[in-house]
Protein backbone atom coordinates (compact mmCIF):
# COMPACT_ATOMS: atom_id res chain seq x y z
CA UNK A 1 0.00 0.00 0.00
CA UNK A 2 1.46 3.30 -1.04
CA UNK A 3 -1.19 5.73 0.02
CA UNK A 4 0.98 8.08 2.06
CA UNK A 5 -0.71 7.25 5.34
CA UNK A 6 1.48 4.27 6.33
CA UNK A 7 3.19 6.32 9.02
CA UNK A 8 -0.12 7.27 10.68
CA UNK A 9 -1.59 3.77 10.33
CA UNK A 10 1.60 2.27 11.76
CA UNK A 11 1.58 4.65 14.72
CA UNK A 12 -2.09 3.90 15.36
CA UNK A 13 -1.48 0.14 15.30
CA UNK A 14 1.52 0.64 17.57
CA UNK A 15 -0.66 2.53 20.06
CA UNK A 16 -3.34 -0.16 19.99
CA UNK A 17 -0.76 -2.92 20.59
CA UNK A 18 1.00 -0.99 23.39
CA UNK A 19 -2.36 -0.33 25.05
CA UNK A 20 -3.27 -4.01 24.96
CA UNK A 21 0.20 -4.94 26.26
CA UNK A 22 -0.66 -2.90 29.34
CA UNK A 23 -4.07 -4.55 29.62
CA UNK A 24 -2.68 -8.09 29.27
CA UNK A 25 0.56 -7.91 31.24
CA UNK A 26 0.20 -5.22 33.94
CA UNK A 27 -1.32 -6.13 37.29
CA UNK A 28 -2.07 -2.62 38.51
CA UNK A 29 -5.71 -1.69 37.88
CA UNK A 30 -4.85 1.92 37.04
CA UNK A 31 -2.31 0.72 34.47
CA UNK A 32 -4.96 -1.49 32.89
CA UNK A 33 -7.36 1.45 32.58
CA UNK A 34 -4.50 3.55 31.19
CA UNK A 35 -3.87 0.81 28.61
CA UNK A 36 -7.52 0.87 27.51
CA UNK A 37 -7.31 4.65 27.19
CA UNK A 38 -4.17 4.45 25.01
CA UNK A 39 -5.71 1.74 22.81
CA UNK A 40 -8.79 3.97 22.46
CA UNK A 41 -6.62 6.83 21.22
CA UNK A 42 -4.95 4.44 18.77
CA UNK A 43 -8.29 3.26 17.35
CA UNK A 44 -9.39 6.87 16.85
CA UNK A 45 -6.13 7.67 15.04
CA UNK A 46 -6.55 4.57 12.87
CA UNK A 47 -10.09 5.53 11.79
CA UNK A 48 -9.15 9.13 10.96
CA UNK A 49 -6.00 8.10 9.06
CA UNK A 50 -8.06 5.66 6.97
CA UNK A 51 -10.46 8.46 6.01
CA UNK A 52 -7.62 10.76 5.04
CA UNK A 53 -6.84 11.41 1.39
CA UNK A 54 -3.40 12.84 0.56
CA UNK A 55 -3.32 16.39 -0.70
CA UNK A 56 -6.87 17.26 0.34
CA UNK A 57 -7.94 19.90 2.88
CA UNK A 58 -10.17 19.84 5.93
CA UNK A 59 -13.92 19.48 5.25
CA UNK A 60 -14.68 23.15 5.81
CA UNK A 61 -15.96 25.29 2.95
CA UNK A 62 -14.05 28.56 2.99
CA UNK A 63 -14.89 29.97 -0.43
CA UNK A 64 -18.37 31.36 -1.20
CA UNK A 65 -17.99 30.67 -4.92
CA UNK A 66 -17.74 27.00 -4.02
CA UNK A 67 -21.50 26.60 -3.75
CA UNK A 68 -22.75 28.87 -6.50
CA UNK A 69 -23.93 25.88 -8.51
CA UNK A 70 -23.81 22.10 -8.64
CA UNK A 71 -20.58 21.97 -10.64
CA UNK A 72 -18.74 24.10 -8.07
CA UNK A 73 -20.04 21.84 -5.31
CA UNK A 74 -18.67 18.81 -7.10
CA UNK A 75 -15.32 20.59 -7.39
CA UNK A 76 -15.45 21.28 -3.66
CA UNK A 77 -16.26 17.65 -2.92
CA UNK A 78 -13.09 16.70 -4.78
CA UNK A 79 -11.05 19.00 -2.52
CA UNK A 80 -11.94 17.75 0.95
CA UNK A 81 -11.20 14.64 3.00
CA UNK A 82 -13.94 12.29 4.18
CA UNK A 83 -16.03 14.03 6.90
CA UNK A 84 -17.80 10.86 8.08
CA UNK A 85 -14.90 9.17 9.98
CA UNK A 86 -14.09 12.53 11.56
CA UNK A 87 -17.65 12.91 12.84
CA UNK A 88 -17.54 9.33 14.10
CA UNK A 89 -14.27 9.86 15.97
CA UNK A 90 -15.54 13.14 17.42
CA UNK A 91 -18.25 11.26 19.29
CA UNK A 92 -15.98 8.28 20.01
CA UNK A 93 -13.52 10.48 21.93
CA UNK A 94 -16.30 11.80 24.17
CA UNK A 95 -17.66 8.30 24.78
CA UNK A 96 -14.09 7.21 25.55
CA UNK A 97 -13.78 9.72 28.36
CA UNK A 98 -17.14 8.57 29.78
CA UNK A 99 -16.11 4.92 29.76
CA UNK A 100 -12.69 5.75 31.26
CA UNK A 101 -14.37 7.71 34.05
CA UNK A 102 -16.65 4.78 34.84
CA UNK A 103 -13.67 2.38 34.96
CA UNK A 104 -11.76 4.78 37.22
CA UNK A 105 -14.76 5.07 39.55
CA UNK A 106 -14.70 1.27 39.88
CA UNK A 107 -10.93 1.38 40.51
CA UNK A 108 -11.38 3.92 43.32
CA UNK A 109 -14.21 1.84 44.83
CA UNK A 110 -12.19 -1.40 44.59
CA UNK A 111 -9.24 0.31 46.26
CA UNK A 112 -11.52 1.46 49.06
CA UNK A 113 -12.82 -2.09 49.51
CA UNK A 114 -9.62 -4.09 49.05
CA UNK A 115 -6.86 -1.63 49.92
CA UNK A 116 -4.83 -2.62 46.89
CA UNK A 117 -4.70 -2.03 43.15
CA UNK A 118 -3.38 -5.51 42.35
CA UNK A 119 -5.85 -7.20 40.02
CA UNK A 120 -4.96 -10.67 41.36
CA UNK A 121 -6.38 -9.77 44.76
CA UNK A 122 -9.88 -9.42 43.34
CA UNK A 123 -10.58 -13.09 42.62
CA UNK A 124 -13.85 -13.61 44.41
CA UNK A 125 -15.90 -13.77 41.23
CA UNK A 126 -13.39 -16.11 39.56
CA UNK A 127 -14.24 -19.73 39.01
CA UNK B 1 3.00 -19.40 29.37
CA UNK B 2 0.57 -16.51 29.77
CA UNK B 3 3.24 -14.15 28.46
CA UNK B 4 3.65 -16.24 25.31
CA UNK B 5 -0.11 -16.28 24.71
CA UNK B 6 -0.19 -12.50 25.15
CA UNK B 7 2.69 -11.96 22.72
CA UNK B 8 1.16 -14.26 20.09
CA UNK B 9 -2.28 -12.63 20.41
CA UNK B 10 -0.87 -9.11 20.13
CA UNK B 11 1.35 -9.97 17.17
CA UNK B 12 -1.65 -11.51 15.40
CA UNK B 13 -3.67 -8.37 16.14
CA UNK B 14 -0.95 -6.10 14.77
CA UNK B 15 -0.47 -8.15 11.59
CA UNK B 16 -4.22 -8.40 10.97
CA UNK B 17 -4.71 -4.64 11.39
CA UNK B 18 -1.78 -3.88 9.11
CA UNK B 19 -3.06 -6.27 6.44
CA UNK B 20 -6.65 -5.05 6.66
CA UNK B 21 -5.84 -1.33 6.60
CA UNK B 22 -5.33 -1.00 2.80
CA UNK B 23 -8.69 -2.66 2.14
CA UNK B 24 -10.44 0.19 3.91
CA UNK B 25 -8.28 2.82 2.23
CA UNK B 26 -10.44 4.44 -0.44
CA UNK B 27 -9.17 6.13 -3.58
CA UNK B 28 -11.75 8.90 -3.22
CA UNK B 29 -14.80 9.80 -1.18
CA UNK B 30 -17.36 7.07 -0.65
CA UNK B 31 -20.94 7.40 -1.89
CA UNK B 32 -22.27 8.71 1.42
CA UNK B 33 -19.36 11.10 1.97
CA UNK B 34 -19.73 12.34 -1.60
CA UNK B 35 -23.39 13.14 -0.96
CA UNK B 36 -22.59 14.94 2.30
CA UNK B 37 -19.76 16.93 0.70
CA UNK B 38 -21.91 17.98 -2.26
CA UNK B 39 -25.18 18.68 -0.48
CA UNK B 40 -23.96 19.69 2.98
CA UNK B 41 -23.63 23.35 2.16
CA UNK B 42 -26.94 23.59 0.31
CA UNK B 43 -28.89 21.59 2.87
CA UNK B 44 -27.53 23.32 5.94
CA UNK B 45 -25.78 26.51 4.78
CA UNK B 46 -22.99 25.81 7.28
CA UNK B 47 -19.33 26.04 6.38
CA UNK B 48 -18.15 23.12 8.52
CA UNK B 49 -19.13 19.82 6.91
CA UNK B 50 -18.18 17.80 10.00
CA UNK B 51 -20.72 19.80 11.99
CA UNK B 52 -23.33 19.14 9.31
CA UNK B 53 -22.69 15.42 9.66
CA UNK B 54 -22.55 15.38 13.47
CA UNK B 55 -25.59 17.57 14.13
CA UNK B 56 -27.82 17.08 11.13
CA UNK B 57 -27.19 13.96 9.06
CA UNK B 58 -26.15 11.84 12.02
CA UNK B 59 -27.78 13.92 14.74
CA UNK B 60 -29.62 10.92 16.11
CA UNK B 61 -26.22 9.32 16.71
CA UNK B 62 -25.11 12.40 18.63
CA UNK B 63 -28.28 12.28 20.74
CA UNK B 64 -27.48 8.69 21.68
CA UNK B 65 -23.90 9.67 22.35
CA UNK B 66 -24.70 12.44 24.86
CA UNK B 67 -27.04 9.93 26.50
CA UNK B 68 -24.15 7.47 26.83
CA UNK B 69 -22.04 10.21 28.43
CA UNK B 70 -24.89 11.01 30.84
CA UNK B 71 -25.26 7.33 31.74
CA UNK B 72 -21.55 6.85 32.38
CA UNK B 73 -21.41 9.96 34.58
CA UNK B 74 -24.44 8.72 36.54
CA UNK B 75 -22.77 5.32 36.79
CA UNK B 76 -19.59 6.86 38.19
CA UNK B 77 -21.64 8.89 40.69
CA UNK B 78 -23.51 5.73 41.71
CA UNK B 79 -20.32 3.71 42.18
CA UNK B 80 -18.72 6.50 44.23
CA UNK B 81 -21.81 7.21 46.36
CA UNK B 82 -21.49 7.67 50.07
CA UNK B 83 -20.46 4.54 51.88
CA UNK B 84 -17.89 3.78 54.51
CA UNK B 85 -14.35 2.90 53.53
CA UNK B 86 -13.63 5.49 50.85
CA UNK B 87 -10.44 7.26 51.78
CA UNK B 88 -10.36 10.93 50.92
CA UNK B 89 -7.45 13.23 51.58
CA UNK B 90 -8.23 16.21 53.74
CA UNK B 91 -8.61 19.12 51.33
CA UNK B 92 -5.76 21.57 51.56
CA UNK B 93 -6.58 25.23 51.15
CA UNK B 94 -5.48 26.60 47.79
CA UNK B 95 -3.05 29.50 47.73
CA UNK B 96 -4.15 33.10 47.37
CA UNK B 97 -2.76 33.26 43.82
CA UNK B 98 -4.79 30.26 42.68
CA UNK B 99 -7.99 31.59 44.25
CA UNK B 100 -7.61 35.10 42.79
CA UNK B 101 -6.56 33.71 39.41
CA UNK B 102 -9.54 31.37 39.35
CA UNK B 103 -11.94 34.25 40.09
CA UNK B 104 -10.32 36.26 37.31
CA UNK B 105 -10.15 33.49 34.71
CA UNK B 106 -13.42 31.61 35.23
CA UNK B 107 -15.61 34.04 33.26
CA UNK B 108 -13.23 34.33 30.25
CA UNK B 109 -12.85 30.53 30.08
CA UNK B 110 -16.62 30.00 30.08
CA UNK B 111 -16.99 32.79 27.51
CA UNK B 112 -14.37 31.11 25.31
CA UNK B 113 -16.15 27.75 25.59
CA UNK B 114 -19.42 29.44 24.63
CA UNK B 115 -17.69 31.08 21.67
CA UNK B 116 -16.46 27.68 20.52
CA UNK B 117 -19.83 25.98 20.62
CA UNK B 118 -21.79 28.90 19.18
CA UNK B 119 -19.45 29.03 16.17
CA UNK B 120 -19.53 25.28 15.62
CA UNK B 121 -21.14 25.56 12.18
CA UNK B 122 -18.53 28.06 10.91
CA UNK B 123 -15.17 27.10 12.36
CA UNK B 124 -13.59 23.93 13.73
CA UNK B 125 -15.08 23.21 17.10
CA UNK B 126 -18.54 22.75 18.48
CA UNK B 127 -20.52 21.45 21.39
CA UNK B 128 -18.09 18.79 22.56
CA UNK B 129 -14.98 20.97 22.47
CA UNK B 130 -16.76 24.00 23.93
CA UNK B 131 -18.32 21.86 26.63
CA UNK B 132 -14.89 20.50 27.57
CA UNK B 133 -13.52 24.06 27.80
CA UNK B 134 -16.43 25.10 30.06
CA UNK B 135 -15.78 22.04 32.22
CA UNK B 136 -12.11 22.98 32.51
CA UNK B 137 -13.21 26.38 33.83
CA UNK B 138 -15.31 24.60 36.43
CA UNK B 139 -12.26 22.45 37.26
CA UNK B 140 -10.34 25.64 38.02
CA UNK B 141 -13.10 26.69 40.43
CA UNK B 142 -13.04 23.25 42.05
CA UNK B 143 -9.28 23.44 42.55
CA UNK B 144 -9.41 26.96 43.96
CA UNK B 145 -12.37 26.66 46.34
CA UNK B 146 -12.27 23.18 47.76
CA UNK B 147 -14.80 23.89 50.49
CA UNK B 148 -17.45 25.48 48.25
CA UNK B 149 -19.67 22.84 46.65
CA UNK B 150 -20.81 23.27 43.07
CA UNK B 151 -24.45 24.28 42.46
CA UNK B 152 -25.66 20.74 41.71
CA UNK B 153 -29.25 21.78 41.16
CA UNK B 154 -28.24 24.30 38.52
CA UNK B 155 -25.98 21.80 36.78
CA UNK B 156 -28.54 19.03 36.66
CA UNK B 157 -31.28 21.41 35.48
CA UNK B 158 -28.99 22.73 32.72
CA UNK B 159 -28.18 19.16 31.72
CA UNK B 160 -31.81 18.00 31.65
CA UNK B 161 -33.21 21.08 29.93
CA UNK B 162 -30.55 21.07 27.20
CA UNK B 163 -31.21 17.37 26.57
CA UNK B 164 -34.91 18.19 26.35
CA UNK B 165 -34.09 21.07 23.98
CA UNK B 166 -32.16 18.72 21.71
CA UNK B 167 -35.10 16.31 21.52
CA UNK B 168 -37.53 19.23 21.04
CA UNK B 169 -35.45 20.55 18.13
CA UNK B 170 -35.48 17.06 16.62
CA UNK B 171 -39.26 16.79 16.99
CA UNK B 172 -39.67 20.28 15.48
CA UNK B 173 -37.76 18.95 12.47
CA UNK B 174 -40.14 15.98 12.34
CA UNK B 175 -43.12 18.33 12.40
CA UNK B 176 -41.84 20.95 9.95
CA UNK B 177 -39.43 19.06 7.73
CA UNK B 178 -40.75 15.54 7.67
CA UNK B 179 -37.97 13.69 9.47
CA UNK B 180 -36.42 13.70 12.93
CA UNK B 181 -33.79 16.50 13.20
CA UNK B 182 -34.56 17.73 9.68
CA UNK B 183 -33.14 21.20 9.14
CA UNK B 184 -36.01 22.54 7.05
CA UNK B 185 -38.71 25.07 7.80
CA UNK B 186 -37.92 25.70 11.47
CA UNK B 187 -35.43 28.53 11.33
CA UNK B 188 -34.32 30.38 8.18
CA UNK B 189 -31.09 29.00 6.75
CA UNK B 190 -29.67 32.51 6.33
CA UNK B 191 -26.51 33.41 4.47
CA UNK B 192 -23.35 31.38 4.48
CA UNK B 193 -20.67 32.39 7.01
CA UNK B 194 -23.00 34.45 9.24
CA UNK B 195 -23.34 33.67 12.94
CA UNK B 196 -27.13 33.37 12.66
CA UNK B 197 -27.27 30.93 9.79
CA UNK B 198 -27.44 27.19 9.17
CA UNK B 199 -30.99 26.99 10.57
CA UNK B 200 -31.28 24.86 13.67
CA UNK B 201 -27.66 23.64 13.78
CA UNK B 202 -26.19 26.33 16.09
CA UNK B 203 -29.17 25.95 18.42
CA UNK B 204 -28.65 22.20 18.70
CA UNK B 205 -24.89 22.57 19.09
CA UNK B 206 -25.47 25.10 21.89
CA UNK B 207 -27.68 22.53 23.64
CA UNK B 208 -24.98 19.88 23.12
CA UNK B 209 -22.34 22.23 24.50
CA UNK B 210 -24.37 23.03 27.62
CA UNK B 211 -25.18 19.35 28.13
CA UNK B 212 -21.60 18.12 27.67
CA UNK B 213 -20.22 20.98 29.78
CA UNK B 214 -22.53 20.29 32.71
CA UNK B 215 -22.00 16.53 32.43
CA UNK B 216 -18.20 16.84 32.43
CA UNK B 217 -18.32 19.37 35.29
CA UNK B 218 -20.48 16.97 37.30
CA UNK B 219 -18.07 14.15 36.46
CA UNK B 220 -15.05 16.13 37.73
CA UNK B 221 -16.93 17.07 40.89
CA UNK B 222 -18.00 13.45 41.47
CA UNK B 223 -14.47 12.13 40.98
CA UNK B 224 -13.00 14.74 43.31
CA UNK B 225 -15.56 15.02 46.07
CA UNK B 226 -17.75 11.95 46.17
CA UNK B 227 -17.89 10.50 49.68
CA UNK B 228 -16.14 13.54 51.12
CA UNK B 229 -19.01 14.19 53.49
CA UNK B 230 -18.49 11.19 55.72
CA UNK B 231 -14.94 12.33 56.46
CA UNK B 232 -16.15 15.65 57.75
CA UNK B 233 -18.92 14.16 59.86
CA UNK C 1 13.37 5.86 -1.49
CA UNK C 2 14.39 6.41 2.08
CA UNK C 3 11.98 7.10 4.85
CA UNK C 4 12.78 10.77 5.46
CA UNK C 5 11.97 11.82 1.91
CA UNK C 6 8.82 9.70 1.94
CA UNK C 7 7.39 11.23 5.09
CA UNK C 8 7.55 14.61 6.71
CA UNK C 9 10.38 14.90 9.25
CA UNK C 10 8.14 16.51 11.89
CA UNK C 11 5.61 13.72 11.48
CA UNK C 12 8.32 11.12 12.01
CA UNK C 13 9.48 12.89 15.16
CA UNK C 14 5.95 13.22 16.50
CA UNK C 15 5.19 9.54 15.82
CA UNK C 16 8.41 8.55 17.61
CA UNK C 17 7.39 10.76 20.57
CA UNK C 18 3.95 9.11 20.62
CA UNK C 19 5.29 5.56 20.68
CA UNK C 20 8.01 6.32 23.26
CA UNK C 21 5.53 8.13 25.51
CA UNK C 22 3.05 5.24 25.20
CA UNK C 23 5.78 2.78 26.21
CA UNK C 24 6.67 5.08 29.11
CA UNK C 25 3.05 5.16 30.20
CA UNK C 26 2.92 1.37 30.21
CA UNK C 27 6.30 0.69 31.80
CA UNK C 28 6.94 3.49 34.31
CA UNK C 29 6.47 2.37 37.90
CA UNK C 30 5.37 5.77 39.17
CA UNK C 31 1.69 6.07 38.29
CA UNK C 32 1.80 9.87 38.29
CA UNK C 33 4.54 9.80 35.64
CA UNK C 34 2.63 7.15 33.66
CA UNK C 35 -0.48 9.36 33.59
CA UNK C 36 1.56 12.34 32.40
CA UNK C 37 3.09 10.15 29.65
CA UNK C 38 -0.43 9.20 28.55
CA UNK C 39 -1.32 12.90 28.41
CA UNK C 40 1.71 13.49 26.16
CA UNK C 41 0.44 10.69 23.87
CA UNK C 42 -2.96 12.39 23.56
CA UNK C 43 -1.49 15.82 22.89
CA UNK C 44 0.88 14.50 20.20
CA UNK C 45 -1.95 12.51 18.60
CA UNK C 46 -3.99 15.71 18.43
CA UNK C 47 -1.15 17.22 16.37
CA UNK C 48 -1.36 14.22 14.04
CA UNK C 49 -5.12 14.81 13.67
CA UNK C 50 -4.31 18.35 12.57
CA UNK C 51 -1.86 16.97 10.01
CA UNK C 52 -4.56 14.56 8.81
CA UNK C 53 -6.75 17.64 8.07
CA UNK C 54 -9.17 16.94 10.89
CA UNK C 55 -9.15 20.17 12.95
CA UNK C 56 -12.41 19.32 14.72
CA UNK C 57 -11.05 16.00 15.94
CA UNK C 58 -7.75 17.63 16.92
CA UNK C 59 -9.58 20.14 19.10
CA UNK C 60 -11.65 17.43 20.73
CA UNK C 61 -8.60 15.25 21.39
CA UNK C 62 -6.66 18.18 22.88
CA UNK C 63 -9.53 19.39 25.08
CA UNK C 64 -11.01 16.06 26.15
CA UNK C 65 -8.32 13.42 25.57
CA UNK C 66 -5.36 15.41 26.82
CA UNK C 67 -7.27 17.63 29.26
CA UNK C 68 -10.24 16.00 30.97
CA UNK C 69 -8.96 12.39 30.75
CA UNK C 70 -5.59 13.30 32.27
CA UNK C 71 -7.31 15.22 35.05
CA UNK C 72 -9.61 12.34 36.00
CA UNK C 73 -6.63 9.94 35.94
CA UNK C 74 -4.72 12.32 38.23
CA UNK C 75 -7.70 12.47 40.60
CA UNK C 76 -7.88 8.65 40.61
CA UNK C 77 -4.13 8.42 41.38
CA UNK C 78 -4.53 10.91 44.23
CA UNK C 79 -7.39 8.90 45.70
CA UNK C 80 -5.56 5.56 45.49
CA UNK C 81 -1.76 5.20 45.49
CA UNK C 82 1.05 6.71 43.52
CA UNK C 83 3.57 3.92 43.07
CA UNK C 84 2.94 0.58 41.38
CA UNK C 85 3.90 -1.96 44.01
CA UNK C 86 6.49 -4.62 43.25
CA UNK C 87 4.71 -7.82 44.13
CA UNK C 88 5.55 -11.44 43.38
Amino acid sequence: MMAGNELYVGTAIGLIVIGFVAVLTRRNLLKIVLGFSIADTGVNLLIVSLGWLPGRTAPIVDDPSMFSDRAALAVNAARVVDPVPQALVLTAIVIGVGVTALMLAYVIRLYAVGGTLDVRQFGRLKW
Amino acid sequence: MKQIVAVVALATLAILLWQLAPIAMPSGLGVVAQHYAEHGVQDNRGANLVTSVVVNYRGFDTLGEVTVLFLSVSGAAFVLRRRTGLEVHEPRRASEIVRTGARLLFAPIVLFGTYIFVHGHLTPGGGFQGGAVVASGVLLLLLANKDHPLPHGFLSWTESLSGLGFVAAGLAGLWAGGSFLANRGILPLGTWNQLFSAGVIPVIYTFVGLKVGSELATLLDVMMHAADEEVHQ
Amino acid sequence: MDIVTLFNLEDLLICAVILVAALGAVLHRNLLAAVVFAGVVSLAVSYLFLRLSAPDVAMTEAAIGAGITTVIFLIAVRRTEEVEREEP
